[in-house]
């Protein structure tokens, strides 16, 4: 629901990366790391990002996302585990305490610009 | 060309709730975060639990709303301090973002205050995916809404650091499964503390009021 100023984040943050001295430059692809506990519904991020891209060197560019998994630690018995389905309950020791340790991500990667 | 980059994309509201984080620190009062699906209860236990808490802890009140006055004035009656944030203004946004907070922070006198209570946009998403400088983060779920709620929105229930269970007065009328609905909080957030009580009759209200008060007691 708050996609547009994500999409909007992005674009700054690709604008403010994409060195002041390129003459006319070109992003043809955004990677973006996104987690799969992030509250961010793909279908309109890219609807979003589209949109809000326009008339910027990113219109038309590709987004690539890369979908995180999510993973966790029990701070018990110190157990590692990729988490299926969203049940964190620690496989190991079914007690501790856990740790989210990655699938939080919202991340710009990286660009590919046009030579 | 590759330019590589790896920025958090929220990284701006990120620094913004680390420097709200700071001016609460400095101005000692404790802040908690309420969240929830519209409709919830928030109010309405955020009104019976400031009674409670009211004069001896001093008591604050941001509440996000989309467009009216009604939660403000409900909130007020009780002699707490309260601001309203109409978030329409920056687009009918579904969630408060730290900037805003500060805005709003920035016109109470903090100094007076022992506890900032937040009550956030009504919504299960997205308020659990931005930080506010908050010293904690509640969710309250009712017994309206089905059990299986943690489980859908489980990043809500794993940030948050209690959880309350409101309207039990309504179990005898329904068919919800209480325990079931605890047991999936836990499922999604092994060991998060959860208050069941009903802000309508007040049956259960003293647990959570305890910990409030403990809580604000800690921050000294
Ligand atoms: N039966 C019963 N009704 C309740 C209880 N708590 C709240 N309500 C009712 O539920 C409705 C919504 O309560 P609010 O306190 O406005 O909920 P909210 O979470 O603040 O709602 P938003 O701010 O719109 O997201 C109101 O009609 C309340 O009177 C409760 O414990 N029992
Ligand atoms: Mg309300
Ligand atoms: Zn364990």
């Amino acid at each position: 629901m708050h996609e547009m100023g994500i999409a909007q984040q992005m674009i700054s943050i690709a604008l403010e990366a994409i060195p002041k001295d390129l003459p006319d430059p070109r992003v043809e692809q955004m990677n973006l790391r996104v987690g799969r506990l992030a509250a961010v519904v793909e279908d309109s991020l890219r609807f979003c990002f589209e949109i809000i891209s326009k008339d910027t060197c990113l219109e038309g560019a590709k987004l690539v996302i890369e979908t995180v998994p999510v993973k966790a630690r029990c701070r018990r018995c110190h157990h590692e585990w990729e988490v299926e389905d969203v049940v964190f309950t620690c496989p190991s020791c079914e007690r501790g305490e856990i740790e989210v340790l990655s699938g939080r991500e919202l991340e710009v990667a990286s660009l590919e610009l046009a030579d | 060309m590759e330019i590589n980059i790896q920025k958090r994309v929220l990284e701006a509201n990120e620094s913004m709730a680390d420097k709200n984080r700071r001016l609460f620190r400095e101005k000692g009062v404790f802040v908690l975060n309420m969240m929830s699906s519209p409709g919830s209860g928030k109010t309405e236990t955020l009104c019976k639990t400031l009674q409670r808490l009211m004069p001896e802890v001093a008591t604050g009140v941001i509440v996000g709303d989309i467009c009216t006055r009604n939660d403000a004035d409900r909130l007020e009656a009780t002699g707490a301090a309260v601001v309203q944030i109409n978030t329409d203004e920056f687009g009918g946004d579904c969630h408060l973002a730290a900037h805003l907070i500060e805005k709003s922070a920035l016109t109470m006198d903090l100094e007076a205050l022992d506890l900032l209570i937040v009550e956030n946009i009504g919504n299960l998403v997205c308020p659990a995916e931005f930080d506010i400088g908050e010293n904690a983060k509640a969710v309250v779920l009712s017994v309206t809404e089905g059990e299986d709620k943690p489980l859908k929105y489980p990043l809500m229930f794993q940030v948050a650091d209690i959880a309350i269970l409101n309207k039990i007065d309504l179990l005898p009328y329904l068919d919800f499964n209480a325990a079931e609905a605890v047991d999936n909080m836990k499922k999604v957030h092994p060991g998060l503390p959860v208050f069941e009580l009903s802000a309508k009759t007040q049956e259960g209200m003293e647990p959570w009021v305890a910990w409030l008060r403990d809580s604000v007691a800690k921050k000294g």
